[in-house]
Formats: structure tokens, C-alpha cells, sequence
């Protein structure tokens, strides 16, 4: 488990595999796809998030995608879309955007059927080939 | 025509005696606050099972957040969901004055495009608007919903002067908690089932349950084009 302490500002992209709590600012991106994310009641974030799981204290301006579950506790705060199979959210906190819950049985469908299209190469193109727009893995970058 | 005719006849399906929360007693105030009093619907189970079919089904909520009904309605209908609080645009309205802009506003609210939203829980939202107000969402609204789309309304029957607006909490497909809060205005004249049905003309009343609440709870279907 790692903790960013409150004093703390990032600004670019951060991801990782172990479990995270942010008490301070992020700004950018936070893709900690296999992992729970916790922003604590500190923390303040502008960024796309992306991770197994969400924990919501503080402050979260940006969308959000889960793969398990999006938990916005009492005073936790998203002005964003949410997209997870499982969303929870307080009494007292505050949400503004839309929340997508697609099954897990027709997310894992549609990465299928995206997965298949991007096996069939267009023609003149080879399979695998890497499309010009995919995400790159990176690596953290902080500070800016 | 005569659907709506057929349909009105279950205008007084009045239902049984309002239902008491769960049996737990409670021990202290903070439990009997929880614990609040759940009452029927009829109109909601027919609303979700209308959207069952659909795929990752697009719902729009005009009521104020509610968690306890953003996890229902995703466990229940796999959806995407998209809050859009309009008693918070009345408030807004009341606040600066500018209530005779809100036919106006509703026209132009809404970002989603027409024809792409499979259900709307308008709740009770029309009761607190007057006439021009109300017909504008109406008809945005209306051109909202795509053809076969669902709509849930609810009416109040009863003379209300208190400055509230309800909170309906989902229990189940079959009952509601109603939440009470401040309004910056009370609702406005009762709407008459005619009246009602002018608000959505580009839409066919399915069902219709008067309450023992005093609240009208009624369905409204997108026609399909004739092909």
C-alpha cells in the first residue's frame, strides 16, 4: 500500500500495481488497473482515473472507470462520468455526470467483440500491427 | 386513442394500505430516521421491466442523486444512468427571478440528441412548474425518449402548500421511501389526467394508478414508427 501525503502535487501520469492512497493533488491521468484506488479526504484530483477499484473521500473531478466497484463515501465528491459494474454512493455526497453499470457479462462481450475487431487486420495491414492511436504503456512521471 | 382509453381504465387501481418499513424496531432516533415509512408503486416495476430487454439501456433521472437508486437501477437494468436534477434548475430560476425563462431553458437542457434515451424517471418534477414551463419539458422530454422508450411520471392529487420537493427512494420494484426536503416554491395547481396527457401528446399513456398517497403514477410509451 502506498500513500501520497497531503503536501504532495503530480502532475502528468501516475500507475502502478499496489494499492494507493492519495491525500494530496493529482493532476493528468491515474491508471492503477489491477488496484484499489483510495482518494482520502485530502486528496484533490483532475485527472482520468482508471483501476480495479475506487475509493472516494475527497475530491475527484474527472472520469472514472473501475472494473469492480466506484465507493463514494459521506463528503466524497466526482464531478464526472462514472463507468463500473458496481457503483455506491452515500447519503451526503456529491455526484454530478452520468454512471454507466454495463453487466460484467456484456463488458467482457463487448472487449471480445473489440478484441476480435482489432484482430482482423483492415487490408494491407498484418495482425498485431500496433494501431497508431492505442495507449502506450508509461511509466510515472511526477512532478511537472 | 383507444389504448389510452383501455389504459385509463386502471386509473383507480387503488391500492392496499401503505406498507411499514422493515420490522426491526427502532432503538433510537438515528435508526427510527432510517426507518422511515415505504410505500407502494405500482408504475416502477412495469418502467424496469419495460427496459429489460434493452441493452446497457440509457436511463435519465430528473430527481436529485439518490445512491441507494443509482446502484438499483444499475443492478437492475445494467444501464447508463445520467442525473439531471431539475429541481435544482428551478431553485436557480425561483433564486434570480427569471422563472418565465424556464420554458426557454427546458428547450435547449437537455446535451443528449434526440431519440437516444431509453427510459426517463421524471418523478414529480411537473407537479412544481406552471403550465408553459411544464409543456416545454414535456416536449423535450418527449424527443428525448427514442421510439419504444419509457417514461415514469408521477402527480400529485392532493392540494400541497408546503414548499417541499419528495425524494423517491427505491426500496424495490414495488415500494418507495418518500424523502422530504426544502422547495424554494410549493408545487403548483394539481394537473388534471387531461391535462397530463397534452403535456406528452407525442407520447401513449400505458398505465395509470391512482395512489392511496394521492399521487397519480403514470407510464408513458415512445410509439414505434410504422414501418
Amino acid at each position: 500500500m502506498v500513500n501520497i501525503g497531503k503536501s504532495v502535487v503530480i502532475k502528468g501520469e501516475l500507475s502502478g500495481s499496489e494499492d494507493l492512497t492519495i491525500e494530496g493533488h493529482v493532476e493528468g491521468r491515474i491508471d492503477l488497473k489491477g488496484n484499489v484506488l483510495t482518494i482520502g479526504p485530502n486528496g484533490k484530483i483532475k485527472a482520468e482515473v482508471f483501476a480495479k477499484s475506487v475509493v472516494v473521500l475527497g475530491e475527484v473531478t474527472g472520469n472514472v472507470t473501475a472494473s469492480e466497484k466506484v465507493d463514494i463515501r459521506d463528503n466524497g465528491s466526482v464531478d464526472g462520468d462514472i463507468a463500473s459494474p458496481r457503483v455506491a454512493i452515500a447519503e451526503g455526497a456529491h455526484f454530478r455526470g452520468s454512471v454507466d453499470m454495463q453487466r460484467a457479462g456484456q463488458q467482457k462481450n463487448q472487449q471480445q467483440q473489440q478484441q476480435k475487431a482489432a484482430a482482423t487486420p483492415p487490408q494491407g495491414q498484418q495482425p498485431n500491427q500496433p494501431q497508431q492511436n492505442q495507449p502506450q504503456p508509461q511509466g510515472q512521471r511526477v512532478g511537472a | 386513442m383507444a389504448e389510452t382509453t383501455r389504459s385509463l381504465t386502471d386509473l383507480f387501481g387503488i391500492l392496499g394500505s401503505r406498507r411499514d418499513s422493515d420490522a426491526a424496531p427502532a432503538a433510537d432516533a438515528s435508526v427510527a430516521n432510517v426507518a422511515e415509512a415505504a410505500y407502494p408503486t405500482k408504475a416502477l416495476h412495469k418502467f424496469i421491466a419495460s427496459l429489460q430487454g434493452a441493452d446497457n439501456p440509457l436511463l435519465l433521472d430528473l430527481g436529485p442523486v439518490v445512491g441507494s437508486n443509482v446502484t438499483f437501477f444499475g443492478e437492475q437494468l445494467g444501464c447508463r444512468l445520467r442525473v439531471e436534477d431539475i429541481a435544482k434548475d428551478i431553485d436557480r430560476h425561483v433564486k434570480d427571478g427569471t422563472l418565465d425563462q424556464l420554458p426557454e431553458f427546458f428547450a435547449k437542457r437537455f446535451t443528449q440528441a434526440p431519440g437516444t434515451v431509453d427510459g426517463i424517471l421524471c418523478w414529480d418534477v411537473l407537479d412544481y412548474l406552471e403550465r408553459p414551463a411544464a409543456q416545454a419539458l414535456g416536449t423535450a422530454l418527449s424527443r428525448l425518449l427514442r421510439p419504444d422508450g419509457c417514461l415514469l411520471g408521477f402527480f400529485s392529487t392532493a392540494d400541497h402548500r408546503e414548499a417541499i420537493y419528495t425524494k423517491y427512494v427505491v426500496v424495490d420494484g414495488n415500494a418507495l421511501r418518500y424523502r422530504t426536503y426544502p422547495a424554494s416554491r410549493p408545487r403548483q395547481r394539481s394537473l388534471l389526467n387531461g391535462d397530463i396527457i397534452k403535456l406528452f401528446k407525442d407520447l401513449r399513456v400505458t398505465d395509470s394508478f391512482l395512489m392511496k398517497s394521492k399521487l397519480r403514477e403514470m407510464l408513458f410509451r415512445k410509439p414505434a414508427p410504422r414501418t
